[in-house]
């Protein structure tokens, strides 16, 4: 470190502002004086209209009895129930189109985008039609089209089969399914603790490589802890996996999972619309991999797999993971379309509850809220999980 | 898995020398270079031979292009077999222009010309001068008077006549023009060295982002009358357009943001070096150059935004989307709504496609190829 000369200390000045300082202090002060006046004029007229209205303001209306109905949830609800309820229903709704949502979009929106970049010309031809022609139609009409095409099915009787035991009618799409109660869920978490407990021998594992270079294979630690453990709980519980067909009784089908015209809908409308830009992100991240990498790694003489699995995904899922980010923001965010179709999602039962009870401030808040901390939620996943597979620098 | 065509195993077949007929090699070299993508190949050429001969059966061979005026029942007797595109004749001054007077609606007719000659304009990058901004103030308040009237002897039409595509137009084109000065200030709030300026830009970015738009849309028809004085009231559309404007106003100013910390350092120092103000350094330097950094995601913005004003159908304002629903509304054409959708969604497309293939062409130089 080179020594400079002894500086003065710098003059302590208290109440003397130098002119930049000043200028500063007042454009604070007048733009956040005008945000205040603004917001304080609006408040007043709010106070003064709510209370000629009657309304009281406050959450004590989420005590109330809902009295709307909400035909297709994944919880248990009554229109007897509590607005409170009622909204933690339509989060679950929310949550149900988007988390399976995000899951096939990144699914299909990953296949797009390989195909895209394949070697087969008709192939990437026809991932580039479908790529720019979702692209460019706005989301709430293809969700409008595709709840116009279900509702041109059939009726339940003349339910299309594609498979045996799956009927796609105007009723929905009814899958085989198998029920799932207690036994079943145990058998099911003993398999996923299974999985966290690989992970945590799979790193122990690498870090012994690192120390001694020899290779140990993992295989046999997954086969044992994710599948043969599991398997002998359920043998030892004696569990029942049979798979339920549905079937045709009278006018509807009984058994099986059943979605719903509305959900299926949303969910194909979401997933379609996404992956066309899911598609362009991971094109783009592969497409930024240098071309040395693929040389170096076939000078190498690597296997495929082991090629894209260790050198180049790695290397592309630094570009793709950020933009992929907003993408399931956006994807989460378009769920509030289910509106216009009438799938009842948070914001439409938010909508609802407005038009009954008048509780505009509180209705609006509370869907803010609900988006904020998915929002929030998402992005800090996202973060975490950018930081885990960002370059390390040396 | 299909192979990637940047893997280079290009040069052993570079080396093969190029025999016979062209086409036959073009073939072999992007169809059939290896058993999987002949496969892949067949698979696809059966499913799309396929899917266009239905396509056709139903779009074309079994159509009924034209029907006697509001009788539907050619269409009804080819249903389920071929297409109705009779309903496009019959209702598309009812998609296009929604409830405007019927005799005047050369007006709507003339403004949509005038916005596609705006926009095409606004594309030639001779014209990107000050006069631009001009040309927008005059052609906007040109349009103003077309669709209200009450002017030069055209006749006053309130805005709850209009609708279709212009009010489509209207929406994204106030909410860019309005939306983009907006964006410009709140990123620079946001890169401001004042706490209270910077917290306030960074409050409404997040907050405006953080939620989907149709909440904000419901926000500007439920609650915007409960925030005015008593007996003042805004129009519907006009309260939409704020909401509008207030979203495009977040997005844009993350977007000139990215543009503003792509300026370098240097450029701001020699403008301060040089003695300018605050406000002449940004409009003279550094937003000229942040802004062409950032046309090409500034366009996709456009696109999305574009997209988006179609979300006003939720609050039942008549743009495009909301004028095609509200014509199948009639019983005798209720069951052709499909139709409909895609004769809106070819006009979305043409808007839509031409923008992205703008954002390209402008991206093209900087990329070497």
């Amino acid at each position: 470190m080179t020594a400079d000369h002894p500086r003065p200390p710098p003059r302590r000045r208290i109440f003397a502002l130098g002119r930049n300082e000043l200028k500063g202090l007042f454009w604070q002060v007048l733009v956040v004086g005008i945000a205040v006046a603004v917001i304080a004029f609006l408040w007043s007229n709010t106070v003064t209209n709510l209370s000629a209205r009657r309304i009281t303001t406050g959450f004590a209306f989420l005590g109330r009895e809902a009295g709307m109905p909400i035909a297709d949830s994944l919880l248990a609800y009554n229109p007897r129930d509590s607005y409170l309820w009622a909204f933690v229903v339509g989060v679950a709704n929310t949550l149900r189109v988007a988390v399976i949502g995000i899951v096939l979009a990144t699914i299909l929106g990953t296949l797009v985008g390989i195909s895209r970049l394949s070697a087969n010309w008709l192939l990437s031809r026809l991932a580039a039609v479908y790529v720019e022609t979702l692209r460019d139609i706005p989301l709430l009409l293809q969700l409008l089209f595709w709840y116009v095409l279900m509702q041109a099915l059939p009726a339940a009787r003349a339910a299309w089969r594609p498979v045996e035991g799956v009927f796609l009618s105007n009723r929905g799409l009814i899958l085989p399914a198998i029920p799932f109660g207690p036994p079943q869920l145990a058998v099911l978490g003993t398999a996923v603790l299974g999985c966290a407990l690989f992970y945590l021998v799979r790193r122990w594992l690498v870090a012994q490589q690192m120390r001694d270079g020899k290779p140990r294979p993992a295989w046999p630690f997954a086969l044992g802890l994710i599948i043969v453990v599991p398997v002998a709980v359920s043998l030892a519980l004696g569990v029942s996996w049979t798979i339920e067909r549905p079937q045709l009784r009278g006018f509807n089908f009984v058994g099986g999972l059943t979605l719903a015209p509305e959900y299926f809908a949303l969910l194909i409308a979401l997933v379609t619309y996404t992956s066309a830009f899911i598609a362009e992100i991971v094109r783009s991240g592969i497409q930024s991999v240098p071309r040395g990498q693929w040389d170096a790694a076939n000078a190498l003489g690597l296997r495929r797999s082991f090629m894209l699995r260790q050198i180049i995904l790695p290397q592309a899922l630094r570009v793709i993971v950020p933009p992929m980010t907003s993408q399931y923001l956006n994807l989460t965010k378009n769920s509030s379309l289910a509106v216009a179709i009438g799938y009842q999602d948070v914001v439409s039962v938010a909508n609802t509850t407005l038009n009954q009870t008048g509780q505009a401030i509180e209705a609006i808040a509370l869907i803010m809220a609900v988006f904020l901390t998915i929002s929030l939620s998402i992005s800090f996943f996202m973060n975490w999980y950018n930081a885990r597979i960002a370059l390390v620098e040396r | 898995m299909t192979a990637i065509t940047d893997i280079p195993d290009a040069p052993r077949a570079a080396r093969r020398p190029q025999m016979g007929n062209p086409v036959l090699h073009w073939l072999r070299k992007n169809l059939f270079s290896s058993i999987a993508n002949g496969i892949i190949t067949v698979l696809l050429l059966v499913l799309l031979a396929k899917g266009i001969f239905s396509f056709v059966q139903w779009g074309i061979a079994n159509a009924v292009w034209l029907t006697p005026t509001s009788d539907s029942s050619a269409c009804r007797a080819a249903r389920g077999l071929g297409a109705c595109w009779a309903v496009i004749p019959e209702k598309y001054r009812f998609i296009l222009f929604g409830t405007y007077p019927f005799d005047e609606q050369w007006r709507p007719a003339l403004s949509v010309v005038l916005f596609i000659a705006l926009y095409y304009l606004s594309t030639r990058r001779a014209l990107w001068r000050r006069e631009l901004v001009y040309l927008w103030i005059g052609a906007l308040a040109l349009i103003s008077a077309l669709m209200w009237g009450g002017v030069l002897g055209l006749s006053f039409v309130s805005q709850d006549r209009w609708g279709g595509l212009p009010v489509t137009l209207i929406l994204a084109t106030f909410g860019l023009a309005f939306g983009f000065p907006l964006g410009i200030l709140v990123a620079l709030g946001r890169r401001s060295k004042l706490p209270a300026i910077r917290s306030l830009s960074v409050l409404y970015v997040e907050l405006i982002r953080g939620v989907p738009l149709v909440s904000l849309l419901f926000m500007a028809s439920v609650m915007f009358p409960l925030f005015m004085p008593a007996g003042f009231n805004i129009d519907k559309l006009l309260r939409a357009q704020i909401a509008i404007i207030l979203f495009a106003g977040a997005y844009l100013a993350e977007v000139i943001r990215g543009g503003l910390q792509a300026v370098p350092r240097g450029q701001y120092e020699a403008a301060d070096a040089l003695g300018l103000s605050y406000w002449r350094k940004h409009r003279l330097i550094v937003l000229p150059q942040a802004i062409r950094h950032v046309i090409p995601p500034l366009v996709n913005t456009f696109i999305a935004f574009f997209k988006d004003t179609s979300l006003v159908l939720i609050i039942g304002i008549f743009d495009l989307l909301t004028t095609a629903k509200t014509a199948i509304i009639d019983p005798a054409w209720q069951q052709f709504s499909v139709e409909v959708y895609i004769f809106v969604a070819a006009i979305y497309f043409l808007f839509c496609f031409a923008m992205s293939r703008y954002s390209r062409s402008l991206e093209a130089p900087t990329t070497p190829k």
